[in-house]
Order: C-alpha cells, then sequence, then structure tokens
C-alpha cells in the first residue's frame, strides 16, 4: 500500500484506534466512572465510521442550490445523529447507576463492589443452607 | 381502515402508552393502563398472525415512503409468531406483576415501573417487527435500556441489583455496539438498510472483506445480546437480581427477541447461500451451543438461589435454540423457533413459582423451600409440572422442543449430538429434582408460617403451566408455524 493510499484512510485508522482504546479500557480499568468514559470513546469511533462513509471527495452538503453539484451521502450522518442520542441515554443510564452503587456500596471500584457481593454470596451458601 | 395499519399500531400502542403511564402518580392506575396496552397489542399480535398466515407476507411502508428508502415493516410466520410469543407473555406477566411488584419495588419507583415495562415491551416488538436493519439497531437500545433500568429496580431488595445492571448495561452497549458497526460495514458496500434488499444486494459480494468482517460483527454483536456461551456472564446475575415479575418477563421474552434477530440476519440477509454461514455453524455454533448444554447445566446444579439456577438454565437453553439452527435444515429450524415458544412457555412459568416464593418466603433458595410442597401445594405443582417441561418428559412442550431437535440431529446423520441432547436433559433432570427434594422430602421449619400465593399470581402461572401441557399433547398449531417459518427462512417451498 503506498503512503498515500494509507492517508486516505486516515479516518478509518483513528477509528480503528479509538474502538480499540474504547474496549480496552472498558476492559481493564476497574472503575466504573472510567469504564464508562472507555465505552463513550468505543461509541464514538463507531460514529466517525458512519460519518466518514458518508463523506464523498470534493461533496458539498447536500442543499439543492440548482447547480449541478456532488453531494455528500447525508444519511448515515442521520442515522448517526439517532446513535448519538442512543450513546447519551447509556451514558446517563450508566452514570445514574453508579451514582446509586457509589450510595450502596460506598465504593465504585469493580473489585471492592465484587468482594462484597461474594461476601453476600457467601452468607446463603454456609453449610446449614444447603439440603 | 384499521386493519392495514395493524404492524405500526403494534408498536406505537405501547410507546405512546409508556409515558402517559409515568404521568400516573398512582401505581394502581400505570397498572390498569399496562395491562388494556399489553392486552390490544396482543391482539394485534393475533391478528397480524391470522392474516399473516392466511395471505403470506404483509409490508407496512412507514410514512408511505417506498422501501428501500423509507422504513418497511415486514412482517411474515416468522416474527408475527415471535411477535405472539412476546406480546402474550406481556400479558401474561402483568396481572401477576401487580402482587409482586407491591412487594418488591419501593412504593415511589412503582409506577416508573410500568413505564419501563411498555418501553421495553416496545423495544422488543419493535426488533422483531422491522425490515430495517438500522431501524433494527434503534430498537434493541430502547429494549436494552429500558432492561438495565427494570434489572436495577431490583435494588429495592438486593444492592447487587445495581451491579448486576451495570454488568449488564456494560456488555449489552458492547454487543449492540458490534451490531451497528456490522451493520455500517453492509451499508457500506450496498447503500441499503432494508433487510430485504440488502440480501439482494449482497449477492455477488460474498467474497468480499468488508461484508465478512461485518458478517462477523453482527454475528457477535447479538451473540452477546441472546447470552451465547462463552457471552453469557451478564445473564445469571441480572436474571437473580432483577425483581420477580422482570425475571419473568426477560426470561421468557428478551432472548427470543435476540435470537429471532440472529435468524433473521443469518438467513435472510446473508442467505442460506453464504459461503462462511456452513463453516460457523460447524466450527463455531454447534461447539458453543454443546459447551452451553452442558457447561450452563452443570454449573445451573451447584446452584444455591434458584432464581439463579434457572438463570442458568436459560443459558443452557439458548444452546438447544442455537443447536437447532446449526443443523441448516428445516428440521433444526423448525426445532429452534417452535423452542422459542415452548422455553418462552416454561420459563416463563417456572420463575413465576419463584416469585411466588419470593413473595412468601422473603427470599427463593434451598433453604427457604424446605417443606414447601406441603405449604404451597398449587405452586410448588406447578414447579413439578414446569420442571418436567424443562426436562423435555413426554406431553409437555419441551418434548416437543426435543423431539423436533433429536430428529434434526438424526436427520443430518451426527447421531453423536442426538446422545448429547438426551444426555444434557439428564442434567436437567438433577437440578429439578434437588427442588423437588427439597420442598417435597424435607420438613419445613416448625415456624414456617408460609401460605399459598395470592390468586393474583397463582392464576397466571397456572395459565402458563396449561398450556405447557396443551400444546405438548397438541403440537399441531405450533409445529405447522415453525416449520412455515424454517421454510421461509430456508427458502424451501412449503
Amino acid at each position: 500500500m503506498e503512503f498515500k493510499d494509507a492517508f486516505g484512510l486516515f479516518n478509518y485508522w483513528i477509528v480503528i484506534v479509538l474502538m480499540m482504546t474504547g474496549l480496552y479500557i472498558v476492559v481493564s480499568r476497574g472503575n466504573l466512572v472510567k469504564k464508562i468514559v472507555g465505552l463513550n470513546i468505543f461509541q464514538t469511533s463507531v460514529f466517525l465510521l458512519y460519518i466518514s462513509m458518508g463523506k464523498v471527495t470534493g461533496g458539498t452538503a447536500p442543499i439543492l442550490t440548482g447547480k449541478p453539484e456532488v453531494f455528500s451521502n447525508p444519511l448515515p450522518h442521520v442515522l448517526i445523529l439517532t446513535a448519538i442520542v442512543v450513546g447519551i441515554a447509556t451514558t446517563a443510564l450508566g452514570l445514574a447507576l453508579v451514582v446509586r452503587i457509589k450510595n450502596a456500596y460506598n465504593s465504585i471500584e469493580e473489585d471492592e463492589i465484587q468482594k462484597l457481593d461474594l461476601a453476600a454470596e457467601n452468607e446463603v451458601d454456609e453449610p446449614g443452607a444447603r439440603p | 381502515m384499521i386493519s392495514a395499519h395493524l404492524p405500526i399500531l403494534q408498536v406505537i400502542v405501547p410507546l405512546i402508552a409508556a409515558p402517559l403511564s409515568a404521568f400516573c402518580r398512582r401505581a394502581g392506575v400505570a397498572w390498569y393502563l399496562s395491562l388494556v396496552i399489553c392486552a390490544v397489542s396482543f391482539a394485534i399480535s393475533i391478528a397480524l398472525l391470522i392474516q399473516v398466515l392466511e395471505e403470506g407476507h404483509i409490508s407496512y411502508l412507514l410514512g408511505s415512503w417506498a422501501a428501500p428508502w423509507g422504513i418497511e415493516y415486514r412482517v411474515d410466520v416468522v416474527n408475527a409468531f415471535v411477535l405472539m410469543i412476546i406480546s402474550g407473555i406481556g400479558t401474561a406477566v402483568l396481572p401477576y406483576a401487580r402482587t409482586s411488584i407491591a412487594a418488591e419495588i419501593e412504593p415511589h419507583n412503582q409506577a416508573l415501573f410500568y413505564t419501563a415495562y411498555l418501553l421495553c415491551l416496545t423495544g422488543l416488538l419493535g426488533m422483531v417487527i422491522t425490515g430495517d436493519a438500522f431501524n433494527a439497531f434503534v430498537f434493541l437500545e430502547i429494549s436494552s435500556l429500558s432492561t438495565y433500568a427494570l434489572v436495577a429496580l431490583g435494588a429495592g431488595t438486593d444492592r447487587r441489583a445495581l451491579s448486576a445492571a451495570y454488568t449488564y448495561l456494560v456488555m449489552g452497549t458492547i454487543g449492540a455496539t458490534f451490531f451497528v458497526i456490522g451493520i455500517g460495514l453492509v451499508y457500506m458496500m450496498t447503500g441499503t438498510l432494508n433487510m430485504a434488499d440488502l440480501a439482494a444486494r449482497l449477492q455477488g459480494l460474498e467474497h468480499n472483506r468488508t461484508v465478512l468482517v461485518a458478517f462477523a460483527f453482527i454475528v457477535t454483536g447479538i451473540g452477546l445480546k441472546l447470552a451465547l456461551f462463552p457471552m453469557h456472564l451478564w445473564l445469571p446475575n441480572a436474571y437473580a437480581f432483577a425483581p420477580s415479575a422482570v425475571t419473568v418477563f426477560l426470561a421468557a421474552t428478551a432472548t427470543k427477541a435476540a435470537v429471532y434477530l440472529l435468524l433473521r440476519f443469518l438467513f435472510t440477509v446473508f442467505g442460506i447461500d453464504y459461503h462462511i454461514l456452513g463453516l460457523t455453524m460447524t466450527w463455531l455454533f454447534t461447539p458453543l451451543a454443546l459447551a452451553a448444554m452442558f457447561a450452563a447445566s452443570t454449573v445451573a446444579i451447584f446452584q444455591v438461589e434458584l432464581k439463579r439456577m434457572l438463570a442458568y438454565s436459560s443459558v443452557a437453553q439458548i444452546g438447544y435454540m442455537v443447536l437447532g439452527m446449526s443443523f441448516l435444515s428445516v428440521t433444526g429450524l423448525t426445532a429452534t423457533i417452535i423452542h422459542l415458544f415452548n422455553h418462552a412457555l416454561m420459563k416463563g412459568a417456572l420463575f413465576m413459582v419463584l416469585g411466588a416464593i419470593v413473595l412468601r418466603q422473603g427470599a427463593a433458595t434451598f433453604n427457604t423451600i424446605r417443606g414447601l410442597g406441603r405449604k404451597m401445594p398449587w405452586t410448588m405443582a406447578a414447579f413439578v409440572t414446569g420442571g418436567l417441561s424443562l426436562i423435555g418428559v413426554p406431553l409437555t412442550v419441551g418434548f416437543v422442543s426435543k423431539w423436533y431437535l433429536v430428529a434434526a440431529a438424526l436427520e443430518s446423520g451426527r447421531w453423536p449430538l442426538a446422545v448429547l441432547i438426551v444426555l444434557s436433559s439428564l442434567l436437567a433432570v438433577i437440578y429439578v429434582w434437588r427442588v423437588v427434594e427439597a420442598a417435597y422430602l424435607e420438613e419445613p421449619p416448625a415456624d414456617s408460617k408460609a401460605t399459598e400465593a395470592p390468586l393474583s399470581m397463582l392464576v397466571p402461572t397456572w395459565i402458563l403451566i396449561a398450556a405447557n401441557i396443551y400444546f405438548g399433547v397438541d403440537a399441531g398449531l405450533t409445529s405447522r408455524i415453525a416449520s412455515a417459518g424454517a421454510r421461509l427462512l430456508l427458502g424451501v417451498a412449503q
């Protein structure tokens, strides 16, 4: 692949970098807020993917002026407006859950919460409880 | 003519009712509204199913914008059947939910519960009825977001509901985002989002690498949503800590809608001739389905909490559905589609029993059900019947599903799979027997004040149990619909 071609795919390289960064943050961080941020970056990469694919080289915004012009495809941009709304709703709900978790567990670290959950499970699991 | 607009009414009626119920300050009013709306949805879905069985598929153009530019709702035998399952369970859960929700959710949240419930129903119905790939994503997210909220409502009794909802949110969002990446990639290659149009335009692009990647993203994304082993990790906790009525609804409908979406994409969009479909089925779906059937059933045996035990059993049952489709034959797909219905009936009934035990005993563990066979005879009898259906005993719907699965395995010449299907059923015998043993053979604690569950919970439970037996004895109707659906998906003449 020539340098020019690789540069022409610049947007897509960024999409992949953002996607992997986001996924990595979700998997590797134990802090629940950071996980939501990672999820956001992950979703943003998809917005960029859709927006990039709608772009036509030399194309302008799809507003009819009567002159013969090349237009970019507006559909992916419209689709991604919907996806952005979904992303905001997910973030809002995720952060609301984190607030509730903080109130209930007094922690937003995944490993501490797991420890507390495990302790609760062992309480049910005590020998006398088994049939 | 109102009947011409049934497809859109199916989705829009619960969608409009959802914010209305949010304005109801009193939970009772919201409950009445939801019950009426769900019954209307159920009636619409039955009307659609009858219409589809008589006239073939229905195509509804939203706002009269011609497909493939506008959004098309396309109803055929397969999704009309799934719509009927979802709205039917949605209606059956509501009479049950009132008592259960009143006991498990804080009073100020009860009216909002019905809002989230109706939204979840809207999302599930929408993703099943739509013929547009991106529209399916939007409805998938509507149902998912409301599901996260529904699961988190369990925090009134156990804070672990919050962490379960959070995990589900993270995993569900990753799954949905993978799905939308896949849709974006196929859109890139074809310039269309209409499923039927996609199928036509993907012809000749089989070996295109972008389409291959899209296939992988879509299968993985939906796989996460349907809790395909080993992507099931969100499911057990979400089911175990959600309010009981939510568990009944989710276990009977949510994964079904995801299985439907997978069927639709694999067989309608990519098509039976897609060159890596066979490969995916043989080397990915068959082993994962078998792993789900055995690993999840084994884990279920060692659970102490009954809700979590049945949740693992659900993962195993999803294995059966995936195994059915992996045969790529009419009998196999018939098994998958009929099991969507049968599993909704049996798991719905079983989780309803657990909800009744939670109401009376505060929790459903092997400790709290000791001797309940005498204290709550009707409830526990329902569990036994539902359990027999789960195992696949003749005269129950479970047997019908297993029959088609084994037939499909033998038909494809892979008899070891038939043996494995029967063996995995034996694992179900163990975990159902553990409950029977604790409930019937052990003495109730001397200070036990357990009484029979209220009628509002028993009646819906027994309606589902009766359906388990009715459709087990006379499987003519369901198997006729399921095999018509299988032929449609595979493109085989009726």
